[in-house]
């Protein structure tokens, strides 16, 4: 698979801000424009995140973010995969430049995330998974977090302490991010100190919700040459991939696995397998890795993508927090941003803020919250009903 | 999505003809790649498994969730391995259940339970209930 260079990032601040989501993505839009010293006629494809609460599907997104910005002709389209729409997005626009259909895309996601819980939306809907999950069952989010929580502590003898070592290493990174919403250091004994939500989690071990906008200006590499860009972060591997069946491990909004009654279980997991996916597009690894930026819907969930990611065996992710080997300094920084503990969740624009965080450390303009040296990085994201993205990126 | 035959509550599942792979709830099934275009056939599931998971909802849900009791109590909920279909399902547990009362690997037992009331009707659901000792 070809490369396609990162010409711009831009983010709208993430909080709890109560303006219509267009803003923060148009936000978002310009300062990646402005970034990547693209004149915005010259952009052929508009590829935009939808969320789904802000009405008529985020006002089809690409088309809204495109006449917010003043229409200009070019192709769009929208992309909505959960929590991984933001990615989805992005790989609609490296089909559309590495096909030669245009040379430059912006891609785009906003949210305006109400408070609580995320929940379905209104109506007597029994068809629909997600509403069952809830009426019949009670399982929000954080219920499937817990089960995967609880599942760490039998097999592997996580604890909680590891679980809170993890927010803290996150809220110490966050100090230093001011697009983040929550920019308080917490020690292990404030998790521990907040209430259990789904056993054996507790609030600050659970992401929040939040409103925010992240846009990539993005390229062919012929194009960025033709700016005298010679050296320009590059995504090198990218995955959407759905699951291979039988998914045995319960996920949201599921009532029930598949079954492995007839087929045995894949060698790999749904979540190594997204990775796997993107190491084999970009014919890098694991040891290659400088830092990533995973998805931190709880604290337990960040040691699984240290595995699923391959940086440790199975079962071995807790050693890795508690040695310091994902905090900056260490080895393999992970969530140098703060990760989803201190932005909290804005669904559409999430995953392209894992891809933000990683051009600016590969360019290294990350400041105080710099890792040294950073070459490669990689981001994991999940999103419900058999949703998931990596994006890995190079320089 | 449930039933109750002489005394055992099931779920009612569905899978696919001749093999053993199996979907729950039938109506919002999905398909075994190997199989496709199979027609699936309604089955019931096993109504004891292990559990292969489990938390609470510490805080009260969202709507369409409805409390059964007001204040809403907390609830405990299980994922739960079935051995012969080689997949895990949700339920609640019982009222009064606990994390506390569970390990990973004992055994449970599905009954129907009330999920809610209101001035006319009781609503119902599946919920599991641990197996005690004798009770197995």
């Amino acid at each position: 698979m070809d490369d396609i260079a990162i010409l711009g990032v831009g983010m709208h601040p993430w909080g709890k801000w109560g303006r219509n989501f267009v803003e923060y993505g148009t936000a978002a839009a310009r300062e990646a424009l402005a970034e990547a010293d693209v004149d915005w006629r010259d952009v052929g494809f508009v590829s935009g995140a939808i969320t789904v609460r802000c009405g008529y599907p985020g006002y089809v997104a690409g088309s809204t973010f495109a006449r917010a910005l003043g229409f200009n002709g070019a192709q769009v389209a929208s992309s909505y995969a959960a929590c991984a729409s933001g990615v989805t997005a992005l790989q609609a626009a490296r089909g559309q430049i590495l096909s030669g259909s245009t040379d430059v895309a912006l891609v785009v996601g906003a949210d305006t995330t109400p408070k609580g819980f995320l929940k379905p939306n209104e109506g007597d809907r029994p068809d629909d998974m997600d509403w069952l999950r809830f009426h019949l069952v009670g399982a929000t989010n954080p219920v499937y977090f817990g089960l995967n929580a609880r599942r760490r502590m039998d097999l592997y003898g996580a604890t909680s302490e590891d679980f809170a070592m993890v927010k803290a290493k996150n809220s110490r990174h966050a100090v230093h991010n001011e697009r983040t919403r929550f920019n308080k250091e917490y020690g292990v004994d404030d998790v521990l100190a907040s209430p259990v939500v789904s056993d054996p989690l507790r609030l600050l071990d659970i992401c929040a919700t939040s409103d925010g906008g992240a846009a990539l200006v993005v390229s062919s590499m012929e194009y960025a040459k033709s700016k005298g860009i010679t050296d320009p972060v590059r995504i090198a591997g990218l995955s959407t991939i759905t699951p291979t069946f039988p998914d045995t491990v319960i996920d949201l909004p599921y009532l029930a696995t598949d079954s492995a009654g007839a087929t045995p279980e894949p060698l790999r997991g749904f979540k190594q397998s997204i990775a796997d996916r993107v190491y084999e597009e970009s014919g890098l690894g694991p040891d290659d890795v400088d830092l990533a930026e995973v998805y931190d819907l709880s604290s337990a969930l960040e040691l699984d993508w240290y595995e699923q990611l391959g940086f440790c065996p199975v079962g071995s992710a807790e050693q890795l927090v508690r040695d310091g080997v994902t905090t900056i300094g260490g080895r393999l920084p992970v969530n140098p941003s703060g990760g989803l503990g201190a932005f909290g969740e804005a669904v559409p624009a999430q995953a392209l803020a894992q891809v933000c965080e990683l051009t600016w450390q590969l360019r290294g303009q990350a400041g105080p919250r710099q890792v040294e040296g950073a070459k490669v990085g990689i981001s994991a994201n999940q999103g419900l009903f058999g949703h998931g993205s990596s994006v890995l990126v190079r320089r | 999505m449930f039933t109750e035959q002489d005394g055992v509550a099931y779920l009612i599942g569905s899978k696919v003809p001749d093999r053993e792979s199996y979907f729950f709830p039938a109506h919002l099934a999905g398909g075994d790649p190997a199989a496709v275009g199979a027609e699936l056939e309604e089955v019931l599931l096993s109504p004891k498994g292990t559990v292969w998971s489990y938390t609470t909802s510490s805080y009260q849900p969202p709507p369409p969730f409805v409390a059964a009791t007001d204040p809403y109590e907390p609830i405990t909920i299980a994922a739960v391995k079935l051995e012969r279909e080689q997949m895990v399902v949700l339920g609640q547990c019982v009222a009064g259940v606990t994390p506390d009362d569970l390990t990973i690997g004992s055994e449970v037992e599905l009954v129907i339970d009330t999920l809610y009331e209101d001035d006319e009707n009781e609503y119902t659901v599946w919920k599991w209930r641990p197996v005690t000792e004798g009770e197995g």
